[in-house]
């Protein structure tokens, strides 16, 4: 199998949206997380630095927020504020599903 | 437009190239010119040089994948056609793909019959764009299209999408027979739909048993609409505006969506280097347009680095308020609710608004 591997084309993995949540602390850390080890820290700190940005700009126009919710055509991002931190969860959203929820998936998102 | 079209072909595989360009430069009656690439950059090299009228992207190759060509394409080149090609089955990434406005998402064809439905397709594909559909024409109004398909005699369904809304205008043998918009139908759904100031447009196949609902003939349609327009643009409310945009239309509409469901407050800012800026309910909407503008970017520009495709809505929730963003045609919205209000109601009224917003 091993050499049959040498001779197959090499492909970059096209990446999956991920499933799961991190937390990220005031300085934009990733602290914790439950994502696949193949997403990349890179996006998730460049997730957290957007979410972190808007709670700060919030706050600045004096509108203090405590959870945003994103909803794009294919996935789906919660973050709630953790002392100037925040948790984020991240849902990818199926085919023709975006922003319809089940009342069991609401009560958590 | 050129009279043969022309396809672009993106895949990695060199056999599959090959074996695509001859079936579909041969077999499609269209007889288009098929060009291939296998690669994202030698695609992208070849639509900056040239123009097609469709690309078929497989998602998995090297280097540049084909969710981040889709990317590019789609935003670079809104007119092109695109349609995915891959052995993937994957719900998430047919998603994405549509998320990011594909037109079809195929997996590759396993047998004749499933070849026979993908050549099909991009015929069909192909022949509505050489019927001259109206998608991305900006110099043509809904009114001179109609007039058109009505002096023509033409039958067919014209498909009007306006942002998040769609419409539908039933013509048969030159006459007007039925309109369907969101939430409500006949006549009234044809002046609804003329309300729009821009969108796409397509021509689908006659429906010729559709129910005729408008006996009105198609020249007293079009007086009786611009009437109608004419009054609503009239009745003008004293709500605030500043900048160069157009305070009648926005007032009479920010007041209307200010009756709505729970709506405390509603901002739309346009687009542009002095955008125009109308607001209902607030005293300083200065800090709330800084912050909406800032959050949107912030958001659609890590859209554009996840490949999660467009940035639909932005809801934050505060200890005073809920507040909702969201991109609206060529305008920004951000509209505030209690903080008691259910996301399900939000929901809602976040969908009428729009609709409302965009017509």
């Amino acid at each position: 199998m091993g050499l049959l591997s040498f001779f197959s084309k090499s492909r970059s993995r096209l990446m999956r949206l991920p499933s799961g949540s991190f937390t990220l602390d005031r300085e934009g850390r990733v602290m914790t997380s439950t994502l696949p080890q193949s997403f990349p820290e890179s996006q998730m700190c460049a997730i957290g630095e957007k979410v972190l940005a808007s709670f700060r700009a919030a706050q600045r126009a004096q509108m203090p927020l405590s959870e945003i919710i994103v909803h794009y055509a294919a996935l789906k991002l919660l973050a709630r504020e953790l002392r100037g931190g925040a948790i984020i969860f991240l849902v990818p959203q199926a085919f023709n599903q975006n922003l319809k929820r089940s009342p069991t998936n609401s009560r958590h998102l | 437009m050129s009279a043969q079209p022309k396809i672009l072909l993106l895949d990695d595989d060199q056999d599959f190239l090959d074996l695509y360009r001859e079936m579909l430069s041969k077999h499609l009656s269209s007889l288009p010119e098929v060009r291939t690439a296998s690669s994202g950059p030698r695609a992208l090299a070849l639509l900056e040089s040239e123009t097609f009228t469709l690309m078929i992207v497989d998602l998995h190759m090297p280097k540049m994948d084909g969710l981040q060509v889709l990317s590019i394409a789609r935003r670079k080149y809104p007119q092109l056609r695109l349609v995915v090609l891959t052995s993937i089955r994957d719900e998430q990434f047919r998603a994405r793909a549509y998320g990011m406005g594909v037109d079809q998402y195929w997996i590759k064809p396993e047998s004749d019959q499933e070849m026979g439905l993908f050549m099909e397709s991009i015929e069909s594909l192909l022949n509505r764009e050489a019927q001259g559909g109206f998608r991305g024409v900006q110099s043509k109004s809904l009114v001179d299209i109609i007039q058109l398909e009505c002096l023509s005699q033409s039958s067919s369904v014209l498909k009007i999408t306006n942002g998040v809304v769609e419409g539908k205008i039933w013509i048969q043998n030159g006459e007007v027979i039925h309109a369907e918009a969101p939430e409500c139908s006949a006549e009234p759904a044809f002046q609804r739909i003329l309300s729009w100031k821009a969108g796409n447009f397509e021509t689908m196949p006659a429906e010729p048993n559709r129910e005729r609902t408008i006996f009105t003939s198609y020249q007293g349609l079009l007086l009786n609409t611009a009437q109608a327009l004419d009054e609503a643009a009239s009745q003008i409310l004293p709500i605030e505006s500043t900048g160069n945009g157009s305070p009648a239309n926005a007032a009479t509409l920010l007041a209307e969506l200010s009756q709505l469901n729970g709506v405390e407050f509603v901002l739309a800012v346009g687009s542009g280097e002095n955008p125009s800026q109308d607001f209902w309910g607030l005293e300083n909407p200065k800090p709330m347009s800084d912050w909406m503008r800032e959050t949107l970017e912030n958001f659609q520009s890590l859209g554009d680095r996840l490949q999660a495709g467009q940035l639909q809505q932005v809801v934050g929730t505060g200890p005073q308020r809920k507040v909702a963003l969201a991109p609206c045609a060529k305008s920004r919205l951000c509209v505030g609710f209690p903080p008691t209000l259910s996301a399900e109601q939000l929901r809602d009224t976040m969908k009428s608004i729009l609709t409302k917003w965009v017509s």
